[in-house]
């Protein structure tokens, strides 16, 4: 499953993906983020399952763009995307 | 007292051929909206009783009444219920639910039942948030997201406007196409900003019914800019309250080219349906 957190508004779309087929739940990607954004939690979206997720915080969902905005530059590699080695998250701006 | 346009009819409804007694299974999901609530109740997997009303200001409350006016004249009472599931943007303010589960997955469960397995792509018009989802052939999410951050594109926001026009919610869909011809959406985006775009139309002398019309297909064509970020595929499917307004539901399958499949139940009770099947799937898992 992809999970898309974050919105989208008149400034232009604001997510962050999730690949449930990729994460682990490692939790790899938490320490590196400077804001705090993600966490590891149980995917809520598959109730009858019982693995673990990177997810965003709820704290976060509606003003990534400015949480992210700190790691964000021209041809800068993502902390989070960098440190994940399945290659589950993904950045749509 | 003003005339309140907005609301819109609550009621419930039971089903008089099912003998709830003879049921292995009672399960029960209470989806709590930010403005509807829905409680209902399933005999072993099959629509017996639901409730659909708006949600107060008091969530435990919401979830209660909801339950209770579900249950009304079936002899049935929450001790006879085996598994309750609490949905919804209020899921963790059901004090007799068994366990909370996201809307998301909920309404992806309940439209697979609803409208038949084949639904790939769905669309929850919610009362305070817009949720595109994709699923496979179990119901299952495959791919989502979520716009709670803005009211352009929910119920609410189309109830701001039949407020704005003095026209009844229910016919506010039907009156848009009473047109001469359809004009060019509202451009804001915001519902307050489209509220004040509305109240300058009106005031060049535009008709209401046009000024619907403009608003309709803002809406619809808002919301189709979500669709396109999880990728539109057949079936597809709207629920919630917005699922019910043909204005923007035509306006809606014209700029996506495709027909949104119909169904006899109530479109608002998707997530309620959903997690009360959720809540079948679990006790089963537990009796085994």
């Amino acid at each position: 499953m992809i999970a898309n957190y974050g919105y989208k508004d008149g400034s232009g779309d604001f997510f962050i993906s999730i690949d449930t087929e990729k994460c682990n739940g490692c939790g790899d990607c938490l320490p590196v983020c400077p804001a705090n954004v993600l966490e590891i939690r149980e995917n809520e979206f598959d109730p009858m399952a019982e693995d673990l997720m990177a997810a965003v915080k709820d704290e976060h969902r509606k003003k990534i763009k400015y949480s992210c905005a700190p790691c964000k530059g021209e041809g800068r590699l993502l902390p989070c995307i960098a440190a994940c080695e399945l290659n589950a998250i993904a950045h749509s701006w | 007292m003003a005339k309140e346009f907005w609301r819109w009819k609550e009621y419930n409804w039971k089903d008089d051929s099912i003998n709830w007694q003879n049921g292995s299974i009672i399960t029960a999901g209470v989806d709590v909206g930010s403005v509807s609530s829905q409680a209902v109740v399933l005999v072993d997997g099959e629509l017996f009783a639901f409730s659909n009303m708006r949600t107060g200001s008091n969530s435990p409350m919401s979830a209660q009444n909801a339950m209770n006016w579900a249950l009304e004249n079936t002899g049935m009472t929450l001790q006879n219920i085996h598994y309750t599931v609490g949905t919804g943007y209020g899921r963790v303010n059901v004090p007799f639910a068994n366990k909370t589960i996201t809307e998301i997955a909920c309404h992806a469960r309940g439209a697979n039942k609803m409208y038949g397995s084949s639904i790939r792509t769905l669309l929850d018009m919610g009362g305070q948030d817009c949720k595109a989802i994709s699923c496979d052939e179990k119901g299952k999410v495959t791919n989502f997201l979520m716009n709670d951050k803005c009211a352009a594109g929910t119920g609410r926001g189309m109830e701001v406007f039949a407020d704005l026009l003095s026209l009844p919610i229910e016919e506010i869909g039907d009156l848009s196409f009473q047109i001469e011809v359809e004009p060019e959406p509202v451009s804001s985006t915001c519902v307050i900003f489209a509220k004040s775009e509305a109240t300058g139309l009106l005031r060049a002398g535009w008709p209401k019914n046009k000024v619907l019309a403009a608003y309709s297909s803002a809406m619809a064509h808002r919301v189709v800019s979500l669709l396109e970020r999880i990728e539109i595929k057949e079936d597809f499917a709207i629920t919630g309250g917005i699922a019910k307004n043909s204005g923007v539901v035509k306006r809606l399958e014209k700029e996506l080219g495709i027909k949104a499949l119909k169904t006899t139940y109530d479109t608002q009770i998707a997530g309620a349906f959903g997690a009360a099947l959720f809540a079948k799937a679990l006790v089963e898992k537990e009796r085994k």
